[in-house]
């Protein structure tokens, strides 16, 4: 499976870590509902960090298109709710 | 649905603006090829503009620590001359500009690490544009236009999820530049204006701790002072 981590890149990793980003995901979403700003920067970062020790950096000269997409691990909370909105990341 | 799936919606939304013109297949390589350069040259700019964005907070922290060095003097002065009024007053200003270093070292270490973000970004999309280049030589001098089409759409695919990656990424570092240029210049006038005050971010708390810390560092300086001029 090909992960992408906006900003930095992409990594492969086995499906099998699919159900852990799944239930990290999961408490992100509450985080934001709940505008939890340490928590939110906590699980983020939690969840990139995994992907790293998990997975194996893609060589930049392979053209892969992603499984699953991580926002970048500076997403600050604001951009995390205007995703959520559906609004896009960046304004406008 | 998860931040991991809204966050591919939103990267997919933007793939499909850069394959918008997926209909010869050769010019659609070609086209996309002319945007991926077009993409790198931003990357580079943006490097350049957040180089400079650090160069001229680096600027702005050395004059405050200049103005810094001159409102002790001044304090000593005023303690020589037997007016701690004065002193206290200078002392007061040198602690609120002592806080707006700290503030611009925090950003100085985060344009640094911004910069570092780009260059590696910039390494990566050049090593893929180059991959994508000698990629469509290939599919245009192998490939009948019926076969060309699977092909195309396969490398154009991947390659416009690394744009629209990479486009975003610039983006948000012009938006973090501009916030961070608008603050710079704000500073600067209320440094001239000698009203720091205004200037404190954070909440109430948060000020209220900056107060009392302010509040200590100017009893200890006072008490410095007078000590190193024996009064």
């Amino acid at each position: 499976m090909i992960i992408r981590i906006m900003g930095e890149g992409q990594y492969r990793v086995s499906s099998a870590l699919l159900d852990d980003l799944n239930l990290i995901d999961d408490r992100i979403v509450e985080d934001v509902a709940k505008e939890d700003e340490a928590g939110y920067r906590e699980d983020l970062s939690r969840l990139i960090q995994a992907i790293k020790e998990k997975g194996e950096p893609v060589d930049p000269e392979e053209i892969l298109e992603s499984d699953v997409i991580v926002p970048p691990e500076d997403l600050t909370l604001e951009e995390a709710e205007r995703v959520f909105r559906g609004k896009g990341l960046i304004e406008g | 649905m998860g931040l991991l799936n809204r966050m591919s919606t939103v990267v997919k939304a933007k793939m499909n603006t850069i394959m918008d013109r997926v209909e010869d297949p050769n010019e659609t390589l070609d086209y996309s090829y002319q945007k991926q350069l077009e993409l790198l040259q931003n990357v580079k700019r943006g490097v350049a503009e957040v180089a400079t964005s650090k160069k001229r907070l680096e600027l702005q922290r050395a004059k405050l620590a200049m103005k810094i060095d001159e409102l002790d003097s001044q304090a000593r002065e005023a303690i020589k001359g037997d007016r701690e009024d004065l002193a206290r007053q200078a002392l007061e200003r040198k602690s609120a500009l002592t806080v707006q270093i700290e503030g611009l070292d925090r950003e100085i270490a985060d344009l640094a690490r911004e910069q570092e973000k780009l260059e590696a970004t910039d390494r990566r999309l050049t090593a893929k544009v180059e991959s994508f280049r000698a990629k469509k030589e290939t599919i245009k001098a192998q490939y009948s236009a019926a076969e060309a089409q699977v092909k195309v759409t396969e490398s154009l695919t991947g390659i416009s999820e690394e744009m629209a990656d990479v486009g975003l990424a610039v983006q948000r570092s012009e938006d973090k530049i501009e916030t961070m240029r608008a603050r710079s210049a704000a500073l600067d006038e209320l440094v001239e204006r000698g009203t720091l005050e205004e200037f404190a971010g954070g909440d109430e708390v948060e000020r209220e701790l900056a107060r009392i810390k302010a509040k200590s560092s100017v009893e200890d300086d006072l008490a410095r002072l007078k000590a190193e001029e024996g009064r």
